[in-house]
């Protein structure tokens, strides 16, 4: 899963750094993703798992990392399960 | 009724009787002369409103947020260059007591903030940004002796002349990105401000908000540990936006008031015989409804979600609250217009008692601001991925 993400930021975020280069719990926004960007991460997000994140889940902490993405898209499979 | 309802209650009747004895007095001159209301600030001083939201733990009467903008709406009833220095302030209040961490420095400050009831402004906007407050040029500088410095260019700082202490973003550092930001509270004595331009503006002309080269010198510690995105998205753009609509409400209150009065006075002369004008106030207290009621129910969804402040980051409540900036700015220019019709010539004229010129062109700052486009832009972006909005 981390490596679709990382994928995906690859081609949406816009970070100044390799995203193979960030570590799990780097801050994105601090490695240069702008608001507009992680709108775009959240729609390719959406696209490539597809899932849909609840407005619960559409906030900015849940976009700061690889790590903090994948725990939410774990919380949506969880659910989709349940 | 408990302590902290009579607290609010005590502290808005002290800011109503401000705003009738003092603010209504000065407001003409005020906007006339495009001078700070300092008759106002200084009584609003003395009954120790400025610290008024500081927590009791930290010396502060601790009212609350809706005792706040309910005192922001009685000043923007009797002058809204009055209103908007006092919002100003209490938003940048508001914004240091919900972040600062126990016994840090900014903790301490509130302290002194009561003792000394120093005025805060803010210099958030910057030259070169294009109006986007997510994003800074000026940088947090290391200097020798372990201190920090910054210079930044702001294009518009209200009151800074005259505010005590200032807050301000900047970059973290010198090789941080845009919008890699903190905020940073100085006092007078460690910045120098020289203003660029001039201010004679159409309204809100007592707010005293030209240009400024800013440059400062400060301990590390008089930056905010929470880094600013967070603090931006979990107070300070929402609370702007609520004190800023509950100032704006006060003036097309006003106005409203003022178009009722001449409709009741015209009233009197012809008895049994309604004038046309009543008709058209009546239309006209249904556009003030809309303004009051969205000004009310998102003060009313900050409060329910501040037990929960991760969802003041959602994108939902983004949307919620840059949405009460859109539509509040909106409409109080067009209650303002609205009243001055009914009143005619009479409120046309700028010394009657029902004059609305100044209501007007107060009201008519309220969409740019942070200017709406810029924000419907943001809300577009938003909306492609918000589902329930």
């Amino acid at each position: 899963m981390t490596d679709e993400i990382r994928l995906v930021l690859k081609a949406h975020a816009r970070l100044r750094v390799d995203v193979d280069e960030l570590s799990e719990d780097a801050d994105l926004f601090q490695a240069g993703m702008t608001s507009h960007a992680s709108i775009n991460v959240m729609l390719a997000l959406e696209n490539a798992f597809d899932v849909e994140f609840p407005d619960r889940l559409l906030s900015r902490s849940v976009f700061t990392s690889i790590g903090s993405i994948r725990a939410a898209l774990d919380a949506i499979a969880v659910e989709d399960v349940a | 009724m408990s302590v902290a309802v009579a607290r609010d209650v005590d502290f808005v009747a002290a800011v109503r009787a401000i705003a009738d004895e003092v603010a209504a007095a000065s407001a003409a001159d005020v906007d006339s002369r495009a001078r700070f209301p300092v008759e106002a600030v200084d009584a609003l001083r003395t009954a120790k409103a400025l610290s008024a939201f500081v927590p009791e733990e930290l010396g502060g009467a601790g009212v609350s947020l809706p005792a706040v903008a309910e005192a922001c709406l009685e000043l923007g009833r009797r002058c809204g260059a009055a209103a908007m220095v006092f919002a100003m302030h209490q938003i940048q209040v508001v914004t240091i007591a919900r972040h600062a961490d126990r016994d840090s420095w900014h903790a301490e400050y509130l302290s002194r903030l009561v003792d000394e009831q120093r005025l805060i402004a803010s210099a958030t906007s910057e030259v070169g940004t294009g109006g986007d407050m997510g994003r800074s040029v000026a940088a947090v500088e290391q200097l020798e002796d372990d201190r920090c410095g910054f210079e930044k260019q702001a294009p518009t700082v209200s009151y800074g002349e005259f505010a005590d202490d200032l807050f301000t973003t900047l970059r973290r550092g010198p090789d941080a990105e845009p919008g890699d930001q903190v905020i940073v509270l100085t006092h007078r004595e460690q910045a120098t401000l020289e203003q660029m331009g001039t201010w004679d503006p159409f309204g809100m002309r007592g707010t005293c908000s030209p240009g400024f080269r800013i440059r400062a010198v400060f301990e590390p510690a008089q930056i905010l540990a929470t880094p600013f995105p967070r603090v931006a998205a979990e107070s300070m753009v929402p609370v702007s936006h609520i004190l800023w609509s509950h100032v704006w409400l006060g003036i097309a209150t006003d106005a409203f008031d003022r178009a009722r009065a001449f409709v009741r006075a015209a009233a009197k002369r012809t008895p049994g015989e309604p004038p046309p004008t009543a008709q058209r106030l009546s239309h006209l207290l249904s556009e003030l409804s809309l303004l009051r009621a969205e000004v009310e129910s998102a003060l009313q969804a900050f409060v329910a979600a501040d037990e929960d402040r991760d969802r003041l980051s959602t994108v939902a409540s983004a949307l919620r609250f840059n949405n009460l900036k859109i539509a509040a700015s909106e409409q109080t220019p067009r209650v303002c217009a609205g009243a001055m019709s009914i009143c005619g010539i009479v409120g046309y004229k700028n010394d009657t008692d029902f004059s609305i010129g100044r209501h007007l062109r107060d009201a008519m700052s309220a969409s740019l601001m942070i200017a709406n486009e810029r924000i419907h832009q943001t809300n577009a972006g938003l909306l492609l991925i918000a589902k329930d909005a």
